[in-house]
């Protein structure tokens, strides 16, 4: 197993990763290209050319945690929403496009801003994941305790695997 | 005659406040990290702000006009942090 990053030339980082590790990686980073795809979350050419998206809070529980409230009150929320979501979108498609396009078994090596991409990419799915998932702040200890047999328990350990991924990416850009 | 309040004050001396809200998913090591890289803080601080989003549920974590909070509002949320705009009460 991959034993995570570490800092590497330049702020930039490295990690190893065999072709099962890479293959999971790149799936789930699809997932995410396709769940924030224009469209998914309403568009119109020229709005979007102005960076205007809709208005609405999308019923996707997933597609609502990556795409929050600014505020509490309905309609400021809202109107945030009508002029930020395209880029908000257009960033998590750029930071997932950046891994897929550098994700290769073996050795990786990313600049200090594709690494600032992987970190946001891999927090995009583990977002996606967790949510899916409803995981606690428990989870780790929950997986400890589930058998392998639980029906949940690769997907469980696929997250455990991420969130390990993930820390050791911020420690090396620290 | 009962006048009907806004539902936001708009009086313009009230600063406006970036709430970062806690969740299950965003590491410890990740959030303080984002508060350093964002707000410039120092490790210190931002591993306060980080504890108190742990344990308290929020932390504000900056303050200044509507359109400065709205834009660190935008850019925790590229980094997948839950955070809202409101002003001090």
């Amino acid at each position: 197993m991959s034993s995570g990053f570490a800092a590497g030339r330049g702020g930039g980082v490295t990690a190893r990763f065999d072709a099962a590790e890479i293959t999971v990686l790149r799936s789930l980073v699809s997932q995410i290209l396709d769940l924030v795809e224009p469209g998914a979350t309403g568009d119109d050419p020229l709005e979007r050319a102005l960076g205007i998206g809709s208005p609405e809070r999308p019923t996707d529980p997933v597609l609502a945690r990556l795409f929050p409230a600014a505020y509490a009150d309905d309609e400021l929320s809202a109107e945030f929403r009508r002029y930020t979501e395209a880029t908000l979108r257009d960033g998590k498609r750029s930071d997932a496009q950046t891994m897929l396009e550098t994700a290769a078994p073996g050795r990786v090596e990313l600049t200090a801003e594709q690494a600032q991409a992987w970190m946001r990419a891999l927090n995009d799915v583990r977002l996606a994941l967790g949510t899916r998932l409803e995981v606690t702040e428990e989870v780790h200890d929950e997986i400890a305790g589930m058998g392998e047999d639980d029906p949940r328990y690769p997907a469980y350990v696929t997250y455990d695997w991420l969130t390990y991924l993930q820390d050791s990416l911020v420690r090396a850009l620290w | 005659m009962e006048v009907e309040r806004p539902s936001i004050d708009s009086r313009p001396d009230l600063p406006w406040l970036t709430i970062v809200w806690n969740d299950p998913v965003n590491l410890m090591s990740y959030v303080t990290y984002v508060f350093q890289s964002v707000f410039g803080y120092s490790r210190e601080k931002a591993e306060k702000l980080m504890l108190d989003v742990h344990h308290k549920g929020r932390a504000v974590v900056s303050s200044g006009t509507r359109e400065e909070m709205e834009r660190d509002v935008q850019i925790m949320h590229s980094y997948g942090l839950w955070a809202t705009v409101q002003q001090d009460a």
